[in-house]
Formats: structure tokens, sequence, C-alpha cells
């Protein structure tokens, strides 16, 4: 009768929803690797006096900053970073495999050194900082723009990475369509490229946001330390840890709680629309 | 047939070496004898373990440069050091409370180590001196950009020190992390004076000018050497705090410098 059917239902439903151990161990493994050291922070923290550390005008200083810098550092990677990667992706200009080469250089070069090549270049006696101090009255180390600057140095290479991987996977037949119908190379990369590789870009720009959030190096060096100014939450994180190890676990704790915020509100938004 | 007994005596010969170098040798005066110090020493005591190592044929001095408080964190967990030198009395405080200094030793030297060195504040400015800084009182002017340490770290505990006996408020553009970064700024004319140790400033060489100030007195920090308790040479680490100590050491700490104690 139907008896014999009603086995094969439920084992086909339930392949999906028991994935292969070879996968599922390691993923463990990887998540307590992630997850444990954060445990660390937690159970160490002085949760008594948290609420008093926490709306500490110099925390709550160094928490805007933070917050407002990386924003505008990832609308500056945006605006630089995803035409560079169109052009990498898309185009074939000599040199194209050096330029992307280059472009990784800051992954791998010490954030204390790019915040040294800043002030070379735009320090007051760097090479084009010197002019804009001569000609313009311009010095920009120890201002929240060097903050910025340094945070852009360190995080565009996280989006141009990954907004050019998503248009090398992309489907470039769309574009072909598109040009074939008429439309010039502007209007396919805003209409068709761009919308097919949103995911990608907002991946990216999530990525650069995380990065310029926790940016400490280059900062410090560039931008010197100075709290409402530069002091950053990494940098307030550093220089509590130098005196009081327990501020430092409320900083890095309010830091950790804020990003996690942040990244799962647009993670849901992002996965909603997209 | 006659490779076993070759191979047997370099075995010996070995076994010989291994067992002076931990101290056990028939001669005390040959082998390893160690010496952990903070890094602003390094200049001078490399300087001084040649001079010592051409005194003590056999013995090599092998010296170990870190921040101080590392350094007493790694001896008060069992680090095998002869000799500690540290730049400031409170580190030495965590050794002596820790392992201890050898009884003999400090009975004749001082219980809290012998302190063979000073550093003191110096003011450093770039070598064009854009700011004609001259004094302490020049560095509290509006268009005057400086360094400071922050708070936090004992140069910035110095610094404060010195500013509230010259009863002066300065801003800094940036509170460093460490007395180096301030050295950084400086030889990049990115500011225009910053406070500094004078072994700083002579380490820096021709980039920076250092500017002595009357108030840096009220901050100089005690450089103490000991004798540790567990150190596995004691004859030879004795002599060498004795040449740290003596007039030769003395100049080759002046030539970094650092002030007499």
């Amino acid at each position: 009768m139907t008896g014999s059917a009603a086995p094969a239902g439920p084992v086909l439903r339930a392949r999906p929803g028991r994935p292969p151990w070879p996968l599922v161990l390691p993923a463990l493994v990887g998540v307590a690797f992630l997850v444990l050291p954060m445990l660390g922070l937690v159970v160490r923290a002085p949760w008594p006096d948290m609420g008093r550390r926490v709306t500490e005008p110099d925390v709550l200083a160094a928490l805007w900053l933070s917050l407002s810098t990386a924003t505008v550092t990832t609308a500056l990677c945006l605006v630089f970073g995803v035409p560079l990667a169109w052009l990498l992706a898309r185009t074939d200009f000599p040199g194209r495999r050096l330029v992307r080469a280059l472009v990784a250089v800051p992954l791998v070069v010490p954030p204390v050194v790019g915040g040294v090549a800043l002030l070379l270049l735009l320090g007051r006696n760097g090479l084009l900082g010197r002019y804009l101090d001569a000609w313009f009255g311009i010095t920009v180390p120890f201002t929240p723009a060097a903050v910025v600057l340094a945070q852009t140095f360190v995080a565009m290479p996280f989006l141009v990475i990954s907004v050019e991987g998503a248009l090398r996977g992309a489907d470039r037949r769309y574009e072909e369509a598109a040009a074939t119908l008429g439309a010039g190379r502007v209007t396919v990369f805003t209409r068709v490229t761009l919308p097919m590789v949103l995911p990608g870009v907002g991946a990216g720009a999530i990525l650069c946001w995380a990065r310029a959030l926790g940016e400490f190096g280059a900062t410090i060096t560039f931008a010197g330390n100075f709290p409402g100014t530069t002091q950053t939450m990494p940098l307030a994180v550093y220089m509590a840890m130098q005196r009081d190890p327990e501020a430092a676990i409320v900083l890095s704790l309010v830091l950790l709680l804020v990003s996690l915020a942040v990244l799962a509100t647009l993670r849901e938004k992002w996965v909603n629309t997209a | 047939m006659r490779d076993l007994p070759l191979g047997l005596t370099a075995a010996l010969t070995a076994a010989a070496a291994a067992l002076t170098a931990c101290g056990g040798g028939t001669d005390p005066e040959a082998g390893e004898m160690t010496v952990f110090a903070a890094a602003s020493l390094t200049d001078a005591f490399e300087e001084l373990a040649a001079e010592f190592e051409a005194r003590h044929p056999g013995t090599e001095v092998v010296l170990n440069f870190a921040g101080s408080s590392e350094l007493a964190a790694q001896i008060n967990a069992g680090a095998p050091a002869d000799v500690f030198a540290a730049a400031d009395t409170a580190t030495m405080g965590q050794v002596v409370e820790g392992e201890g200094l050898n009884d003999e030793w400090a009975a004749e030297h001082g219980e809290d180590g012998a302190v063979f060195a000073t550093n003191a504040l110096r003011i450093a400015v770039p070598a064009d001196d854009p700011a004609g800084i001259e004094d302490l009182d020049d560095l509290a002017g509006a268009d005057v950009s400086v360094a400071l340490c922050a708070d936090e770290v004992p140069c910035g505990a110095a610094t404060a020190a010195a500013l509230e006996a010259a009863g002066l408020d300065i801003t800094p553009v940036t509170y460093e992390g460490d007395v180096r970064a301030v050295l950084t700024k400086v030889e990049l004319g990115e500011v225009d004076a910053g406070l500094v140790y004078a072994t700083d400033v002579r380490a820096a060489g021709e980039g920076v000018t250092g500017i002595s100030f009357p108030e840096a007195e009220e901050a100089v920090n005690a450089y103490p050497i000991g004798l540790l308790a567990d150190a596995p040479r004691p004859g030879p680490a004795a002599d060498w705090i004795d040449l740290v100590l003596s007039q030769d050491g003395a100049a080759v700490l002046a030539e970094a410098g650092f002030g007499a104690p």
C-alpha cells in the first residue's frame, strides 16, 4: 500500500539536514578557535562597574571616532576601490598584473610600516606633505583625516579583492547583451554590472569597515594618539592595557559588541535584499 | 674499527663542553655568563661585553635585551640569568621580591641592587629646529607641535613629573605609547619637539638635537643592577657587575648618554 512509499519521504528530506562529518568537525573546531578567546574577555570582564566605565566621556569619544572614521573610510574605499576593481577585472592594460600585486601590498606590509610610509608621503616633511604645508598650510598627521587615510590604506585592498572576485565570477553575457542593445560602457556598468555584483560589493564593504574599525598600527604611527581627535578604540585599548588591564577588557568588549551589532544588522539586511 | 674510538672521543668532548656550559666544569672562569638588561643599555653593554671578554679569556657574555618588565617576568619565571640590569628601581623590586638577589652580593652592594647609571629627560628637536626651541617654556607656545609619552607608560610618568615641577601645562598633538615613537616623530620632523631620554637623543645621532632643562632633575630614572639568587655563574657575574660599576664602565655609559648615579 502506501506503506512502501512512506520511508522514502523522510530519507529524502533528512539528507540535506545532516551535513557530512568531514565538513562539520573541522567547522566546529574553526568556530571554537575563533570564539573561545572572546569567551576569555567575557569571563574576565569587571561586570559590576561595566555601566559606569562604558559611559565615561573618553570611551564614548573613542567609540564615536572609531565608528565615524571607519564609515568614512568605507565610503572612500567604495568610491575609489570599485572602479579600480573594475579596471583590474574587465580591462587589459599594460602592467595590470603588477598593479594587482601592488594593490595587495598593504595586506602583507605590517601596518606600522604603512604608517611610516604615509608619514614619509604626507607628513610635514613628506614628498607631498611639504607642499601641502607650504602652499595651503595643511598638515595631515595628528588629525581625524589622518586616521581615515591610515584606515583607507590598510582596508581598501579587502574591498578591491572582493569586488574583483565578484566581477570575474559574474556572467559577462548580460553585459554583452546590453552593449549590443546600444548601452554605453558607463551605462552597462551602472545598470547591469553593478547590480549583478552588488552582493560582492556589500561583502567587500563589510570586510573593509571591519578592518578599518580594528586598525591600530598605521593609525598610531601616522595619526598619533590624542583623545577625541585621533584616539580610536583600538588605540584606547592599547593605552589602557599599559596601566589598567581591566579597563582594556571593558573597551575591547564594547568594541566587540558594537561591531557585532552593526555587522549582524547589515548582514541581515543584505541577505534579505540580495 | 678506528672510527669507533674517534666517535667516542667526540661524544665525550661534547659532553664535557655541555657540562662546562652548565657551570659544572672544573675551570670556574670558563663558559657562558648571561646578562638580562633593559633595551636602552644595548650599545653600552655590548661595548662592555667585548671589554669583559678580553679581560676574562674563555668567558662569553650572553646579553639579552628587552623591556625591563618583560625581563623581570622571565627571570621570575625561572629564566637562567646571572645578572639583571633594570631601567628603573620598581622593576628591580619585582625581581628582588620574586627570584631574589644573591645574599652575599646583596649584603655588600645593597638589598635592592646597586644603582650604576641614571637617565634624564631631554627636549628633543629636529636638527633644523623649525620652532626655535630653547627651553621647556617654549613647548607651551600656541603654534608649537609637541609629542609626549602617554601617562600610562613609564616615560609619560617622568614627563608628567617634570612638567609639574616646571608648572607647565603642555597640550601635545599626540600621546605616544613609548619613548621611541616620540623620537621617531621628532626625527621625521613631524613635530617641533618631544620629551625623550638623554640616551635616546644620543642613539638618534645627527637627526635630533637634545636640550637639557633643570626640571628634568625631578624625574630621573635610576638603573639598578643585581646578581641573581639562582645565578649559574656567580663568580664571573660579580666580576661583570664590578666592571659596570668601575670607572671604565662609567665612561662607556656616559658615552651612551647616561648620567652618573
